[in-house]
């Protein structure tokens, strides 16, 4: 009788971790991090290994007075005004001109039934317009990217709650990304940005997964220019040895959809500067 | 006679060089199992543990010391590094045999340079 009171209670409790709905899951990844860090206020999350590392903060913040992107990112706001070749240019694809709306990306569009980046939408409002696709990771798109996340400072990410078909299905292959180790040296990014964030691997701090959204594109010395948040989880994939999977590819709109609904109610601060 | 005492003398030579590339293969793998610890390209076994006189060591794991008091079995060592998730599924440490990272000699000559920690 007991026995089967507790098995029918481990049963429950393992359908809940199972089918948790992405609220529930948003707040214990949360929670989470809130516990374990519990001096830290949540919105400082948004600045990455630098909320948790004060050595390296001091290096960061004394670069801050002439921060590197400076010229790169007036090269994007140069580059979203310019008019394509037909006269329109990319303030005619979005909402709101496209200011102030990087806290609301990627997007579920209900319409085509896919997920749509940030990046995906300038690359679909270029080809709209008769212009070539502009390659994902670096260059243009991570500076026009950047510009646009410029003028959302300070607003909160607010990802739709995905509930239903292929959202919810999207938001769990992201999770399941996320969770499952991966390349010859078998790590999940849970291992590295959940489970031993704060901890040191040599003398690099591991970030918290949660606010890895909030500041992207960001401006890394190594890479000597900006980078989108797919860039960047492509070298850490490469990191341990995994096939990193092509910019916008199925599984990292999804796993970006899945990390930026985990940040819901953080404010954005990019671009930033990283080393 | 002369060609007994010819492969004699090369006979001779040849296990005089076996003896000397056997006694610098036992001196090289000594060097090498550090070697192989620290290595990014190989253990990199530093940037989770505070070994030896390595520097900038990571402290995911916990630091490799008095290794022969802590394991007097070898198997068991070994089998750490072999693949860390038989024991602890959700290990962050890498199997380093299992996945090929190194291989079995790579991994003896490890293990002989855990046990001077
Ligand atoms: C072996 C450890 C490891 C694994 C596994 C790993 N990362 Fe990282 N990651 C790092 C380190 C180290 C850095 C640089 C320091 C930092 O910001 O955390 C980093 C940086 C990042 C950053 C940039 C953070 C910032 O503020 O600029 C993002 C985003 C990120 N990782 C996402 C991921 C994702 C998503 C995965 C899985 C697909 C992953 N990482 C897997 C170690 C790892
Ligand atoms: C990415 C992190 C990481 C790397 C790289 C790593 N380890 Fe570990 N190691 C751990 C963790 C975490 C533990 C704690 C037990 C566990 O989770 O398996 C551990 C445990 C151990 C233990 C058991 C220690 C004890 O006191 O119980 C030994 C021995 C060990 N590691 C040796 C090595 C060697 C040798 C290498 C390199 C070839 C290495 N580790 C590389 C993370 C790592």
């Amino acid at each position: 009788m007991q026995r089967s009171i507790l098995i029918t209670a481990m049963a429950l409790l393992f359908s809940c971790i199972v089918n948790a709905t992405p609220e529930q899951d948003k707040k214990l990844f949360q929670k989470f991090y809130t516990d374990r860090f519990s001096d830290i206020p949540i919105s400082e999350f948004s600045n990455g290994v630098y909320a948790l590392d004060q050595d390296a903060r001091d290096q960061w913040e004394a670069t801050l007075d002439f921060p590197p992107y400076e010229y790169a990112l007036e090269e994007g706001e140069e580059l979203f005004d310019t008019p394509f070749r037909n006269g329109k240019n990319y303030a005619s694809c979005f909402e709101n001109g496209g200011i102030n709306i990087r806290q609301n990306y990627p997007t579920f569009n209900r319409q085509r039934n896919t997920l749509i980046t940030l990046e995906l939408a300038i690359n679909e409002c270029r080809a709209e317009n008769g212009e070539n696709f502009l390659a994902y990771g670096k260059g243009e798109i991570a500076k026009i990217s950047a510009y646009m996340a410029s003028t959302s400072e300070g607003s909160i990410i607010n990802i739709v709650t995905p509930t239903k078909g292929n959202g919810l299905a999207d938001y769990k292959k992201g999770k399941q990304y996320f969770y499952t180790k991966r390349g010859q040296l078998n790590f999940s990014c849970a291992n590295c940005h959940l489970q031993n964030a704060g901890r040191k691997v040599r003398s690099e701090t591991l970030s918290t997964a949660l606010g890895h959204p909030t500041h992207f594109p960001v401006y890394r010395m190594k890479w000597g220019g900006f980078g989108t948040l797919q860039r960047r989880i492509a070298s850490c994939d490469a990191q341990v040895r995994a096939q990193p999977l092509l910019g916008q590819s199925e599984t990292y709109k999804a796993l970006e959809y899945f990390l930026t609904y985990m940040s819901n109610g953080l404010p954005i601060n990019g671009p930033a500067s990283r080393k | 006679m002369n060609i007994l005492l010819k492969k004699l003398t090369l006979n001779t030579i040849l296990i005089g060089l076996l003896l000397v590339s056997f006694a610098s293969a036992t001196v090289a793998d000594k060097a090498d199992g550090k070697k192989i610890a620290f290595d990014r390209k190989k253990g990199n076994c530093l940037a989770c543990h505070v070994m030896g006189d390595g520097d900038m060591a990571g402290n995911v794991g916990p630091p490799l010391i008095a290794m022969k008091i802590r394991f007097p079995d070898r198997a068991i060592l070994k089998a750490q590094i072999w693949d860390a998730t038989a024991k602890n599924p959700i290990s962050i440490m890498p199997p380093f045999g299992k996945h090929y990272v190194l291989t079995d000699d790579e991994i003896e000559s490890l293990l002989d340079y855990l046990y001077t920690l």
